[in-house]
């Protein structure tokens, strides 16, 4: 038996899923969500092989939440108007139902993931991910989870960024929380007017930032607004001279 | 292409009075010399209608080749060069006449070649300028209506742009609702097509008049509600009040769409409860009032970010409108996100 969930904030929407999942006795549904946060309590629980995933959600969205889970399912992606994320699609050969879709339709995209069955993994989603991140309305927020909570920063709430081994660490005025990213990134999504990576290890919102003095031959130091000393490296140096204008 | 300066009766009638006056001066002066009166008489008809269809002339002549900015010598040597033709047909044309006719008459008629050539230059200078100076006038006047209805066809075209913006998410959503409910609803899926329908009519009413009544705006704005109700289910919750005064109050069409849609979004997808969209109008001091409110979340969203597309076109209109920028203000306070619009009613 095949396990799935859909998740969609829209109630006509899930039923129509639901219909159409009547002419394949083989997939039961577990659970219909509202939003991604159940999306991903039921997707820890059920752990289905397969996922309706709308895009538009409130608070977080299709995107950020499969950020979130560590492997996540197959996903067949639904939406009915967002430029950035069918370009994402595009380029990565997910696939994607927009509504308003029919039977036909929904029953290729069933048959298709069944061809791909066992390929498609973390693996094909995370680079769609990737790009996915990019979209303008992503790029103010960033969602993380502590335990089984989900924390949405704005990137105004960040002191700076730390490298930590396999993660990231987010320097906010509410304590410092960790994102499974890079520190590429972060510095390919943040706006570059705002974040300066000053040294390979950390990025700065520079509106957060004092003062910054000298420190052993050739480096500096930045001091930022709650005390925090962020190293200033050379080469960081400039790249913070050029966006300050000084 | 500007105007001839003889194309008014006006202008015609200055330009024949002054020959007239001129030419009396002309023959009163030469008898008043003791020079005959038919004489006179001839020599002012002959020489100054030659005169007058020279300046004529010069005067077409300039608004085909207008002299380039500053270089007004060139009028200088045309008139030089016409003054003296028309002294030379004066002097062996018109003179031979008058050597037949009168012969005391051509001996003062030789001497004074010097003086009409003169007063020919004068006057064929005289008339080229206040050619040039029209000519000059008129492109500008041309240019700048022109320009004006440039502008005004310019920001036609945008407020028309501006009105009929339409989501097409929303769009998108309202047709995937209705194809949920064609099996399981057929009255209900029906409703929403007519809904739609209506809906759709109104965004897309070709403007004559981008006025309507707030009553009108009213119902318009219900529609679009009544399907947004249907996609989010008991999520959305909305609250109207008004007055009879206020259904009476004028409102560019479709104003508020933009805001209401920008609540709506803004409200419901900044939390996962239920939400209350609530569309308030007053009026005083010649004012509509309409505020427009819904809930967010501090802790998530800046309220900086909700002055997005929507509220910037909206902003944008009312300063096509009244050319002023200060009747739309947004505020936020105890997790309400608050737009206000204020409609001069004159």
């Amino acid at each position: 038996m095949i396990r799935t969930i859909i998740i969609d904030d829209e109630p006509l929407a899930r039923s129509i899923i639901k219909e159409y999942l009547q002419h394949h006795p083989q997939i039961a549904l577990v659970q219909e969500c509202n939003d991604g946060f159940e999306g991903i309590k039921a997707i820890m629980q059920h752990r289905p092989d397969l996922i309706f995933l709308d895009i538009q959600m409130p608070k977080i969205n299709g995107f950020e939440m499969l950020e979130l889970i560590e492997q996540p399912p197959a996903v067949i992606f639904t939406t009915a108007f967002d430029e950035y994320a069918i370009k994402a699609f595009e380029n990565h050969a997910v696939d994607y139902l927009l509504k308003p879709f029919n039977q036909e339709r929904f029953d290729k995209a069933i048959a298709r993931w069944r061809e791909q069955q066992g390929k498609q993994t973390a693996e094909a989603t995370k680079p769609l991910l990737e790009t996915a991140s990019r979209q303008p309305n992503q790029n103010q927020r960033v969602v993380v989870k502590i335990g089984s909570k989900i924390k949405i920063i704005p990137v105004d709430d960040i002191y700076y960024l730390e490298a930590a081994d396999d993660y990231v660490k987010i320097h906010t005025k509410e304590g410092a929380f960790l994102k499974n990213k890079t520190m590429t990134h972060f510095e390919d999504t943040l706006d570059a007017q705002v974040f300066v990576r000053t040294h390979r290890s950390y990025i700065v919102h520079v509106q957060r930032i004092t003062r910054i003095e000298p420190y052993e031959k050739e480096n500096f130091v930045a001091l930022l607004t709650n005390g925090a000393q962020v190293p200033v490296s050379k080469s960081g140096y400039g790249r913070l001279k050029n966006v300050l204008g000084i | 292409m500007s105007s001839f300066p003889l194309a008014t009766a006006k202008n015609k009638l200055i330009f024949a009075g002054s020959w007239l006056a001129w030419a009396l001066m002309y023959v009163v002066m030469l008898y008043n010399w003791g020079l005959s009166w038919d004489s006179a008489l001839i020599d002012m008809l002959l020489t100054n209608s030659l005169l007058a269809a020279i300046t004529l002339l010069m005067s077409n002549n300039i608004k085909y080749y207008r002299p380039r900015k500053g270089k007004y010598l060139h009028i200088l040597v045309v008139c030089i060069a016409m003054s003296g033709l028309w002294a030379g047909v004066v002097r062996y044309g018109i003179g031979a006449i008058m050597k037949l006719y009168d012969e005391v008459y051509f001996a003062f008629f030789d001497n004074s070649m010097p003086i009409r050539f003169n007063i020919a230059l004068l006057v064929t200078g005289c008339i080229s300028l206040m050619s040039e100076l029209w000519y000059t006038l008129e492109e500008q006047k041309e240019s700048e209506e022109r320009k004006a209805a440039a502008e005004k066809l310019a920001r036609e075209a945008e407020l028309y742009n501006l009105r009929r913006q339409l989501q097409p998410h929303f769009l998108f959503n309202s047709l995937n609702s209705i194809s949920a409910l064609v099996n399981s609803q057929p009255a209900q899926s029906r409703k929403m097509i007519q809904q739609l329908s209506d809906f759709l009519r109104g965004t897309l009413r070709k403007e004559e008049n981008q006025w309507t009544s707030f009553g009108e705006e009213l119902d318009h704005l219900q529609l679009y509600l009544e399907i947004e109700k249907v996609r989010f289910g008991y999520r959305l919750q909305t609250e109207i009040i008004s007055s009879d005064e206020c259904n009476a109050c004028r409102i560019p069409h479709m104003l508020l769409q933009p805001v209401v849609e920008n609540a709506i979004k803004f409200g419901l997808y900044d939390t996962t409860e239920a939400v209350t969209i609530r569309v308030e109008a007053t009026v005083s001091e010649g004012y509509l009032t309409v505020t427009v409110q819904n809930p967010f979340d501090p802790e998530t969203s800046s309220p900086r970010q909700g002055t997005g597309f929507g509220l910037s076109s909206v902003q944008r209109r009312l300063y096509l409108l009244f050319y002023r920028n200060d009747l739309l203000s947004t505020s936020a306070e105890n997790n309400l996100f608050t737009t206000t619009i204020k409609i001069p009613q004159a």
